[in-house]
């Protein structure tokens, strides 16, 4: 917990990044980045996905469907903040000369992904109103 | 003469990875123009009540802040040969952007 803030007050504060250790090879940090950026675009398909489940699937019971938009717009915005987390977290360990951190948050949203894939097939087959 | 030459070849990128990252960014703001779009289909269906209204308009206003921020970061990927890595602040304000637009999401999906 208490590593979270302090990897959030790092996200606005530039020179303390810079602070600690070596500048990597930039070739490096652009990598970083672009894993970052793909995270990011994860999260933006999880959100258009929360907006098109309630547009496009107007039969369901409102229950299933604004359950399962809400779903997804909230592994959207968790997804999105790991991502940020996880680009600082291996900035710092390439400028220290650490591992890289190794996480099972991929494991997880895989999870997730899977229980919500089976949640709206179910969903659409038993969920129609009536 | 050879001296020229490695120059030229420490120049050059091979990988050529800040043009790839330039297309990361070029993609990602690609995602989030459809997830604006989708939203403000949303808010249009939810037939424009106060508060979709206004989570409408704020999902546009983080789309155009993500937009923004991915152009300042393309610029300076594209002004030197080894640019710098990107910092903290540009990583937030794209992250907060897209925080912003679920947040409105949910209330468009809950208010509709």
């Amino acid at each position: 917990m208490i590593d979270i803030v302090r990897n959030v007050r790092l996200w606005f504060a530039p020179g303390e990044v810079r602070r600690e250790g070596d500048t990597p090879d930039y070739r490096f940090s652009l990598a970083n980045e672009r894993t970052f950026l793909a995270w990011l675009r994860t999260a933006l398909a999880l959100i258009g996905g929360g907006f098109a489940v309630d547009q496009f699937l107007p039969d369901l019971r409102w229950a299933w469907r604004v359950g399962l938009a809400l779903a997804l717009l909230a592994a959207g915005a968790l997804c999105a903040l790991r991502a940020v987390n996880h680009w600082v977290r291996c900035e710092r360990a390439m400028r220290r000369g650490e591992d890289l951190p190794v996480s099972r948050f991929p494991a997880l949203l895989g999870l997730v992904v899977a229980v919500v894939a089976v949640a709206m097939v179910a969903a659409v087959f038993f969920g129609w109103d009536g | 003469m050879s001296g020229a030459a490695a120059r030229t070849a420490a120049e050059r990128d091979p990988g050529l990875q800040p043009e790839r990252t330039r297309l990361a960014w070029r993609r990602t703001t690609l995602s989030a123009t459809v997830a604006a779009v989708l939203a403000v289909k949303t808010a249009l269906a939810g037939g424009v009540p106060g508060a979709g209204a206004v989570a409408c308009a704020l999902c546009c206003a983080c789309w155009l802040g993500f937009l923004w921020i991915a152009h300042r970061r393309i610029r300076g990927l594209a002004a030197v040969s080894e640019p710098a890595a990107l910092v903290p602040p540009y990583a937030a304000v794209a992250v907060i952007c897209t925080v912003a637009m679920a947040g409105c999401g949910a209330v468009l999906v809950g208010s509709g």
